[in-house]
């Protein structure tokens, strides 16, 4: 881990008690859901973390406690370092508290988040889908999303799939 | 030379009415300027000096809906953009046409999932298929003189 990264981590660490993983040098910290907002404002104001790279999540199907991480990749282009925080979410409790307040590109990227994997973001000024169209039923980046939608058209089934084909009329 | 010679002495000729709007309408159908995806690229080829579309009265493709008689669908519609080619078709004036140009816009192509349309006759009705992913200028001609055959065929009282 860098040098610099160590000291930050260590802070992170006495002040929000969260564990630590270390992956290619990269560090992924983890923190609960009620001090992500309190995290990215320390690493903003005190720490020179000025830019959110990235705010995505992964789904850890069929695993329920957590079943997601909500991602944070911060960047500090000043000391040239990177800091992932992770968020771990159980599927009973899909709640995170929005981080529009501490950064502004956090709007979209939760939208994002909220469309694809349906966490929500307590507080977001706007939380609408962002991708998908409004009426759309289900997220489609969860692990238990169906995979395709239309069953394939072959010589021996072809006219029974025809007959549930909705075609349009003039 | 050309139409002089069938005149005749009285400059008149004598045709069926269905015969000649049929005629005036495959020999200046515009198309409407807008391409979803990859298959747009073809399109334009098609267009451009090297194949020239123009050669069968297509040489204006139309920016707007209302001045337009034929949407040739290029490329896959997401189900986010079906609501736009749909209002965009509603906009045209009647007669009108519409060609599904490349797998994706005919049956969905690649792309069995959420967010494509499986197929382009699922909002507006289509005329003609054109395969190919995407098919070359060629397959695209021949797609619009496919129509063509089939606007002069077309009757003005459908038997019933």
């Amino acid at each position: 881990m860098d040098k610099k990264l160590e000291k930050i981590v260590q802070a992170l660490q006495e002040q929000f008690g969260s564990s630590v993983e270390e992956f290619r040098n990269e560090a992924h910290v983890f923190v609960k859901a009620e001090q992500i907002v309190d995290a990215l404002t320390l690493l903003r104001d005190k720490f020179e973390f000025e830019l959110l790279s990235a705010l995505t999540a992964s789904d850890y199907y069929p695993q329920e406690t957590p079943r997601f991480h909500v991602i944070y990749q911060l960047s500090s282009l000043a000391q040239n370092i990177t800091l992932q925080l992770r968020v771990p979410v159980n599927s009973d409790q899909l709640k995170v508290p929005t981080a529009t307040r501490v950064y502004d590109t956090a709007n979209w990227r939760e939208r994002e988040v909220f469309d694809m994997f349906g966490v929500v973001f307590e507080g977001h000024p706007d939380a609408r889908r962002i991708l998908n169209p409004e009426g759309m039923d289900g997220h489609p980046l969860r692990k238990d999303f169906p995979l395709g939608y239309e069953e394939p058209q072959f010589t021996f089934n072809y006219d029974d799939i025809d007959l549930k084909k909705i075609y349009a009329k003039e | 030379m050309g139409i002089e010679q069938k005149l005749g002495d009285m400059g008149i000729v004598t045709t069926k009415l269905e015969e000649l709007v049929n005629w005036s309408r495959t020999n200046a159908m515009w198309p409407m300027l807008f391409g979803l995806a990859c298959c747009a690229i073809e399109m334009m080829a098609a267009q451009a000096s090297h194949y020239d579309m123009s050669r069968f009265g297509m040489e204006l493709m139309r920016a707007s809906p209302r001045q337009s008689d034929l949407m040739i669908v290029a490329g896959r519609v997401s189900r986010k953009m079906a609501p736009v080619v749909r209002r965009l078709y509603d906009q045209m004036p009647e007669p009108k046409w519409a060609i599904a140009m490349g797998d994706c816009a005919s049956c969905g192509g690649v792309f069995n999932n959420y967010a494509i349309l499986q197929g382009v006759d699922e909002i507006i009705p289509v005329d003609v298929y054109v395969a190919g992913c995407p098919p070359r200028p060629e397959a695209l001609i021949h797609g619009i003189v496919t129509l063509y055959e089939k606007v002069k065929a077309d009757k003005f009282v459908t038997p019933t």
